[in-house]
């Protein structure tokens, strides 16, 4: 039998469940606004965020794996093209595109237009530091390290801080192979 | 299939279209990338030769040489490295069964190294299908709980 076809954004997005958006992007701004009055530092809490994502990513890997049904995709161009078209889409609903590819292929811009986790958010005067959606590029970051890609994931563009759009830049540092994990004379 | 009759598994699994009648797994095994056992469960062995812990890391090293090997005698493929070198997981191709006269080793490995086998009689039919519903259980019971922390077995 052959294996089944990887399976579009889209139709995932609308075969899992699903929460209400206000609930999500209210939760998510009550969790921020709780990491700031226990940390009260704007640098402690971007790191915190990362943290959480990171964590999230690592098991939210596996269900995308299993959901969307891709094989291993052949370089980062077309990882990246992954997590912008389908990973998106079937995560928070919205489709990102992928720019700004430098020389050598290691190193690119997603864009997102629209953001759920930032509906009805303005960051005051006190938290200009802020990256609100830090804990995206935790997600990511955990999300490629299970599967052997070490990235830096950075903030380039916020619309919160004024830009038109928000924009991650995602560098892969390096692919770790399969390594054997036994020693060899046990 | 019935082989779900003895796990904690709740759910039963859609029955493949082409597999042999009476079907019963004899063992089932889950691998993380570091070589942990997440998963170990027996419903029809007979014969235990080694302690668990050799078994676990025979049954892994057996794999990730099977795994390395085909990937290297592959005639399709372009990229052909030295025998040994380590590969980053899912690349390449893998193989999915091997089969015996007195049973048969189904094979699956997701791109974040995590490693389905499951052993059955020889007459069963292609289990990939039945594997990759085994990878959406394992999503939805294991990844998605919060009290479980990656790597660690499974309870």
């Amino acid at each position: 039998m052959p294996p089944a076809a990887p399976r579009s954004g889209e139709a995932i997005f609308s075969s899992v469940d699903r929460v209400n958006a206000e609930l999500f992007t209210l939760t998510y701004g009550a969790i921020v606004r709780q990491l700031l009055n226990d940390l009260e530092e704007v640098e402690e809490v971007n790191k915190q965020l990362d943290q959480m994502g990171y964590n999230i990513g690592i098991r939210l890997i596996d269900e995308f794996l299993a959901k969307s049904n891709v094989s291993r995709c052949v370089d980062f161009k077309e990882t990246a093209e992954m997590i912008a078209k389908v990973g998106f889409k079937m995560f928070l609903g919205v489709t990102a595109s992928v720019t700004k590819w430098d020389a050598d292929g290691s190193c690119c811009s997603i864009v997102l237009e629209e953001n759920p986790l930032v509906d009805f958010v303005e960051l005051p005067d006190t938290c200009q530091g802020l990256y609100y959606c830090n804990i995206l590029s935790g997600v990511i970051r955990g999300a490629l390290e299970m599967v052997a890609m070490k990235t830096e994931v950075t903030w380039i563009r916020d619309m919160l801080r004024g830009d038109d759009a928000y924009e991650l830049q995602v560098k892969l540092l390096s692919q770790l192979p399969e390594e054997y994990p036994y020693k060899d004379d046990e | 299939m019935q082989f779900f009759g003895g796990s904690e598994i709740s759910p039963s699994p859609p029955t493949p279209a082409a597999t042999g009648a009476g079907n019963n797994a004899h063992m089932i095994y889950l691998f993380n990338r570091n070589g942990v056992c997440l998963l170990y469960r027996e419903w029809n062995r007979p014969l235990h030769t080694l302690n668990p812990q050799q078994d676990h890391k025979l049954m892994f090293g057996l794999l990730f040489s099977l795994k390395s090997l085909a990937a290297k005698m592959d005639p399709t493929s372009a990229d052909k490295g030295n025998l040994g070198v380590p590969q980053l997981p899912g690349q390449g191709c893998s193989f999915h069964s091997f089969r015996t006269n007195t049973y048969k080793l189904s094979f699956m490995e997701t791109p974040s190294g995590i490693k389905f086998i499951l052993v059955t009689n020889p007459r069963t039919g292609d289990l990939r299908e039945t594997l990759k519903y085994i990878y959406n259980l394992y999503v939805e019971y294991v990844a998605k709980n919060p009290l479980y922390s990656p790597g660690t077995p499974i309870r």
